[in-house]
């Protein structure tokens, strides 16, 4: 059964035109005008129990906005939107009770207090019986590796630290579902590891449902089964990584070290880049077969060593965005 | 940069620029916050008129004053008036880059950091303080009159001497009041959390600037003590030029005495924030 | 967990929290205390020029300054949190306590804990005591439970400005500075009888922000003073409720506040 239910969602923020200048400020100070952002353009999806569905797009195709809908922050204009069988942002302070929320840039623990500390008082808020929270305590602190940190003051906290840190603080009341927000933003490579390690257990695990927003696609393709892709306020695109490139594109890719400067061309291929003594090619397996491929290069060049692979997932998606007019990293 | 800009002969030294454009963005800034302008105007015409009923009640003893009604009034309508040039209160944002650490991030940019923030808090008081002196002097000063509440209006300046060096004393008061700021911002450096001095300062101000009375009704026997601080130079000095309490003659000494305490305070602020950015380093790590 | 537990759970926390800027702590009392008594100094100056107000001797108004301060030292001590909501909203720190399960004003009320306003605390405490004693009032059961309902009124009503200035921060983004004037105009306003004021001024701090009925009224009864403005002792003894009336207004005010804030979005 789905645990989550969007249908047709919509909302359009009305955004204050700012004129350029002294002037433009000094003429602001009168009447305004507003621009409309349509920010969801009728979003529709499920997810069911136990999936972990990453969720991405460029900043400002409405990503934050959906998760502030299903989190309860939000209320779109219209469409329909149930998670665990409420509507998030009805009776809200009951609904994100059974929720977890991590957002990735800014923590929900107290800034001067020690870690445990910041646990217990978050098993207060969110009213967890005593012998729970010591059995969501000792799952998460070995689990995280949170122990050498439990009595460090948050501010002293690396960024790493501190994303595990709060990962456990969402987790404390054990909800059955948790949305992550960049979670691995900023974090260096040791730390992204780590989140994305439990992350995966926490799913297969316990089958948390996990929604996760992301510019890292690391993150998508190290965690993700299935990807839904928006853009300027729609789903470009709802399936799996497989799915998602057979969609936008069925070329593979042959990467070739060769031996000396000669030019390396095949009809069947199309020439990606070249440096130095790295070729890669770019061809579509429906019209060559790959062994022919290879063996038509390896004939006519000296061959060092080959290897074929898919396409990058970056290029896979901001093809995806071009394909739909929308503009990337803006 | 691109290859051409590289080659282009030396631009021109321009020490002020980045200032200017920080003061000039912070100004932008500042401008869009309409509805707190607003706001600010009505709370301080309210207010102005609850020191104006408080007077009222006062004079109407008929007891000898140190100041007329009228110049009184017209005193009390220019504090309210330049409330917001008053350094009582401090930049909630440098405080938060302090108290999370951010304030290395500030000694990068390729700027005397003491100039920045300088800049920031003439450009902070004045954006303040320049979109509420208009409204509440046309309102002080003309539609009280027409409303035909006289005695409660602003007067015009004592004379057209004394209207120019109000105008002087008041860039005076403008100075002296961000470098009292800055160093209120300096000394946040050396607390994690300053709030004490921050806390301090409103009632200090306010109450030895002029703001609270006007600083000639404090008994005769402490006249001394508010003669020898700087703060009567945000406030009293330039209101009571305007309001002809202090003599033209008089005024040249007044503002040549706000200018050295300016430098003096200017001069302070720079070796704290010397001292403070070295502590930083270190702490930092 | 209960409301009451949590908050006090909080409160507690934030209190050992600001523990930790020990050498800020100390200065923010002993400064705390010099400041407010310097506010008393302003007023007793225009009594030492003037003699007198018209009807009103200094001991008089050394009672409604004394009451005013120490509602607002309670009020002001617990609604720290409040401070810097502008800042919470735009930093999407409200979103925080929105995805929490319980009530955003309970969770913003318990963040931060001013302890430090034992200043001013301590400072309208000694005015309050110098005005009764020079007025040679006795504090018999009545007058103190009136004594305390008009402190519990005070601080309600100042609560509420204050949560009332964090509501408009949904509105606009800049409030802070209109907070200050409003809550320290406030106390600076109720610091003299009402009677000196216009008409219209008195209506105002009557009807739209109560500050006559926790402070002014009251404070006649507790002085067995007959009002110059001619109300009851009955209606100068109920007054106080005004100021409860007023916080439920803000409360009110504030979850419309964040209802907005919930459908407009950020």
């Amino acid at each position: 059964m789905a645990q989550i239910v969007v249908e047709e969602l919509r909302k359009t923020f009305h955004i204050a035109r700012r004129r350029p200048g002294f002037l433009g400020a000094l003429r602001g100070l009168g009447r305004r005008e507003h621009d409309p952002l349509h920010a969801l353009d009728g979003i529709s999806f499920e997810i069911g129990a136990g999936e972990l569905v990453g969720y991405i797009g460029p900043n400002g195709a409405g990503k934050s906005t959906t998760v502030k809908v299903l989190s309860g922050i939000l209320v779109p204009d219209s469409g329909r939107c149930e998670v665990l069988g409420l509507v998030p942002w009805k009776r809200r302070q009951e609904y994100v009770g059974r929720i977890g929320v991590v957002f990735g840039q800014r923590t929900q623990l107290w800034w001067d207090l020690p870690v445990v500390e910041s646990f217990e008082l978050l098993g207060d808020i969110y009213r967890v019986a005593p012998a729970e929270f010591r059995r969501a305590f000792d799952e998460l602190v070995p689990l995280l590796d949170l122990e050498p940190l439990l009595n460090t003051p948050v501010r002293q906290l690396s960024l790493g630290q501190r994303m595990r840190c709060d990962l456990a603080a969402a987790l404390l009341h054990a909800p059955p579902l948790l949305f992550l927000d960049e979670p691995t933003i900023g974090l260096d490579a040791p730390s992204k590891l780590a989140v994305r390690d439990f992350v995966k257990r926490l799913n297969r695990e316990r089958g948390t449902t996990v929604i996760l927003t992301t510019h890292d696609m690391d993150d998508i393709e190290s965690l993700c089964e299935r990807v839904m892709v928006i853009g300027q306020g729609r789903i470009l695109c709802d399936g799996s990584l497989g799915e998602l490139r057979a969609r936008v594109t069925g070329e593979r890719r042959l990467i070739i070290d060769v031996d000396g400067d000669a030019p390396l061309e095949d009809p069947d291929a199309r020439l990606i880049r070249r440096e130095g003594h790295r070729v890669t090619l770019a061809f579509d397996p429906d019209r060559v077969a790959t062994a022919d491929l290879i063996g038509r290069i390896a004939r006519s060049h000296e061959v060092r060593d080959l290897f074929v692979e898919n396409p990058p997932i970056e290029e896979v998606i901001s093809q995806l965005y071009r394909s739909h007019g929308t503009e990337v990293g803006a | 940069m691109s290859a051409s800009e590289a080659r282009r002969p030396c631009r021109p030294y321009q020490p002020y620029r980045p200032y200017r454009a920080l003061l000039s963005a912070r100004f932008r800034m500042m401008l869009q916050y309409r509805a707190a302008a607003l706001a600010g105007v009505a709370t301080q015409f309210f207010w102005g008129a609850i020191y104006v009923m408080i007077y009222e009640a006062f004079y109407s003893l008929g007891v000898p004053a140190p100041m007329s009604f009228e110049a009184t009034i017209t005193y009390v309508w220019l504090g309210q008036a330049l409330l917001a040039l008053q350094p009582w209160n401090h930049d909630k944002e440098i405080e938060e880059m302090i108290r999370r650490g951010h304030v290395a991030y500030e000694l990068v940019r390729p700027l005397d950091l003491y100039g920045l923030w300088f800049v920031r808090a003439v450009a902070w008081r004045t954006a303040g303080a320049s979109l509420r002196f208009l409204p509440i002097v046309f309102v002080a000063g003309f539609v009280l009159p027409g409303l035909g509440a006289e005695r409660w209006a602003l007067l015009p300046p004592d004379s057209g001497g004394a209207a120019l060096l109000f105008v002087v004393s008041l860039i005076a008061a403008v100075a002296l009041g961000a470098a009292i700021t800055t160093l209120v911002h300096v000394s946040l450096l050396f607390t994690l959390s300053g709030e004490g001095i921050t806390r301090l300062m409103p009632t200090v101000v306010i109450l030895f600037s002029g703001m609270i009375i006007p600083i000639p009704f404090f008994p005769d026997w402490i006249q001394p003590l508010f003669e020898w601080l700087p703060f009567r130079g945000l406030a009293d000095v330039p209101f009571r030029i305007y309001n002809g309490h202090i003599p033209v003659a008089d005024a040249f000494g007044e503002i040549a005495l706000v200018a050295a305490w300016t430098g003096l305070l200017m001069g302070l602020g720079r070796v704290l924030m010397a001292r403070g950015t070295r502590r930083l380093v270190v702490q930092g790590g | 967990m209960n409301d009451l537990r949590l908050y006090l759970r909080m409160v507690g926390i934030a209190i050992r929290g600001s523990m930790q800027y020990r050498a800020s702590f100390l200065m923010m009392s002993l400064g705390q205390l010099g400041v407010t008594a310097i506010e008393f100094f302003g007023i007793w100056a225009l009594f030492d020029r003037f003699g007198r107000l018209p009807g009103w001797q200094l001991a008089e108004v050394a009672v409604f300054y004394g009451v005013v301060n120490v509602a607002f030292a309670f009020a002001d001590t617990l609604s720290r949190g409040f401070d810097l909501f502008g800042e919470d909203l735009k930093q999407g720190e409200f979103d925080r306590l929105l995805v929490r399960p319980r009530s955003p004003l309970l969770q913003l009320s318990g963040r931060r804990f001013a302890i430090h306003r034992v200043g001013r605390f301590a400072q309208g405490l000694a005015v309050l005591a110098f005005g009764l004693h020079a007025l040679d009032i006795t504090l018999g059961p009545a007058q103190i439970g009136l004594l305390l309902l008009t402190l519990a009124g005070g601080t309600a009503l100042f609560l509420g400005l204050v949560i009332l200035q964090a509501t408009l921060a949904f509105f606009s983004t800049e409030s802070l500075e209109v907070m200050n004037t409003m809550t320290y105009g406030g106390v600076q306003t109720a610091q003299y009888p009402l009677a000196i004021y216009r008409e219209s001024f008195r209506r105002f701090f009557t009807f739209v922000v109560p500050l006559a009925g926790v402070a002014y009224f009251p404070v006649l009864a507790l002085m067995g003073r007959s009002d110059p403005l001619g109300s009851t002792l009955w209606m100068q003894a109920l007054a106080p409720l005004s100021g409860f009336a007023f916080l439920a207004l803000a409360c009110g005010a504030f979850a419309l506040g964040t209802r907005r804030y919930t459908s407009a979005g950020s």
